[in-house]
């Protein structure tokens, strides 16, 4: 049975039909080719898939498209506006926040979430913020540095 | 990972809801238990009614006497409320420490309370803020004491054709004197072992106390011994070492990859005595 949904993603008005059990971030991925939104686990614990629904950082692997049915979504591709990089897309750009990249979209999202709760975290709140984002690569330190950035210039 | 195909429902009332959930079909909360057991596969409901819309049941309410707390608040808004950390801290202590952010967006306390997991955070907190549960079905609602709620591992008093709407606690000196300390398991954050406790003050002395465990046994339990020993003693640390033996008394002690039972029954041990010298 085929669910019509209409929903915001990244400020467009989106209408779309699916199966109830197509879930969310294969629904940004497939049917909207908005690849920046990753799955690394599948299995809500790495957080590379984290999007925004409603202004809520979300695990977008673990909800169903049809439960974002009226909300208002935002992924990685929604941060930069007129061309123009988000400062936290330029703290990851200037402190070397990425290496392979494939958390980074999560990471960014996740630092969105907590810099609307908390403009100015210390080190230690933006280290927690991060649990549920796992990087293979950075060891966090630069990740941290970048959000920092992002958190001064925000 | 994809699902076996369910139909999905969104209900606007709880009784709309009720009226719904016939056959197999299940509620849909926060979706953070239900969601990756359907994409394992280890469960295939034929239906699924999404809750997470119903006004109601999306409320901390402060009362007079109590705190009402609607089955679909998720653990973010517990951790951020003001009344609970005024009149119950243990419960937006544990809020923090459930998951992380994206799931505590999420997830809800009347989710987390049906699924009943052994290593959940709620179930030990709300036995020992000695919290009621409210349950509708097709004939009216009733509402079950929490000592009566968790009956085993992955089993609570819940019927077919039930919904929890409300979880109400009580506004008590215990549990404005209250704390919780968890052994996390550092991957999914779940307890491995995880004590709330609420005591009752008189000066100095210990007039009541409530323990609640999760994590250690199949189901959440409060060691009765222990709260019995602790009443009439003063709260320092030498009442709280000698008053604080064998945790699990009487216990079956889980035993699993992260923590052998022996580990466990030790961990038990140390977070009570955590748990307790928090308040002092
Ligand atoms: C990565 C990760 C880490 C986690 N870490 C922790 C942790 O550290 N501590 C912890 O305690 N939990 C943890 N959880 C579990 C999380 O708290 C879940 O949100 C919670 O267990 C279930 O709540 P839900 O609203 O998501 O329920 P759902 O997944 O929607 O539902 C769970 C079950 O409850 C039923 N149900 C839901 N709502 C109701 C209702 N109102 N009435 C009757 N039945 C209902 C459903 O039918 C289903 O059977 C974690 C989850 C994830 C994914
Ligand atoms: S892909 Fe969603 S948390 Fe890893
Ligand atoms: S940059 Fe490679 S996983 Fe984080």
């Amino acid at each position: 049975m085929a669910y019509k949904i209409t929903l915001t993603v990244n400020g467009k008005t989106i209408t779309a039909e699916l199966e109830a059990r197509t879930i969310l971030a294969d629904f940004l991925r497939e049917h909207l080719s908005l690849t920046g939104t990753h799955i690394g686990c599948d299995t809500s614990s790495c957080g590379a898939c984290t999007v925004h629904i409603n202004g809520a950082a979300v695990k977008s692997c673990t909800v169903l498209a049809v439960q974002a049915d009226g909300t208002d979504i935002t992924t990685v591709e929604g941060l930069s506006q007129n061309g123009n990089l988000h400062p936290i897309q330029e703290g990851f750009n200037q402190e070397h926040g990425l290496q392979c990249g494939f958390c980074t979209p999560g990471m960014m999202m996740t630092a969105k979430d907590l810099l609307q709760r908390n403009p100015n975290p210390s080190e230690q709140e933006i280290r927690e913020a991060l649990e549920g984002n796992f990087c293979r690569c950075t060891g966090y330190h630069n990740i941290v540095k970048s959000i920092q950035y992002a958190a001064n210039k925000m | 990972m994809i699902p076996f195909s369910f139909e999905y429902k969104k209900a606007a009332s709880v009784k709309e809801a009720i009226s719904m959930l016939d056959g197999d079909a299940k509620i849909l909360g926060g979706g953070h238990s239900l969601i990756p057991t359907l994409k394992l596969r280890l469960d295939s409901p034929a239906c699924l009614i999404d809750i997470s819309k119903i006004e109601s049941l999306q409320h901390i309410r402060d009362n007079d006497n109590s705190i009402s707390i609607g089955a679909g608040v998720t653990h973010a808004q517990i951790a951020e409320d003001k009344s609970l950390a005024t009149h119950c801290p243990m419960m937006g202590q544990a809020a923090k420490e459930i998951g992380d952010i994206q799931v505590r967006n999420r997830g809800t306390l009347g989710g987390s309370i049906a699924h009943a997991d052994p290593a959940a955070d709620w179930p030990a907190v709300l036995l020992a803020a000695n919290a009621q549960v409210t349950i509708q079905n097709s004939n009216g609602t009733r509402t079950v004491d929490i000592d009566q709620f968790f009956k085993g591992f992955f089993e609570t008093a819940l019927e077919e054709g039930e919904i929890i709407t409300t979880i109400t606690v009580p506004k008590t000196m215990a549990n404005q004197n209250s704390a919780y300390v968890k052994f996390k398991q550092p991957a999914s954050r779940f307890a491995i072992v995880g004590c709330a406790v609420a005591l009752a003050m008189n000066g100095s002395t210990i007039e009541s106390a409530r323990i609640g465990l999760t994590g250690v046994a199949d189901v959440t339990y409060r060691p009765d011994n222990v709260e019995k020993a602790l009443i009439g003693e003063d709260l320092n640390e030498a009442s709280i070492d000698k008053s604080v033996q064998d945790v699990t008394d009487g216990v079956s002690v889980m035993s699993d990859h992260y923590a052998s039972e022996s580990y466990r029954k030790h961990l038990a041990q140390v977070f009570v005595k955590r748990a307790l010298k928090k308040l002092m």
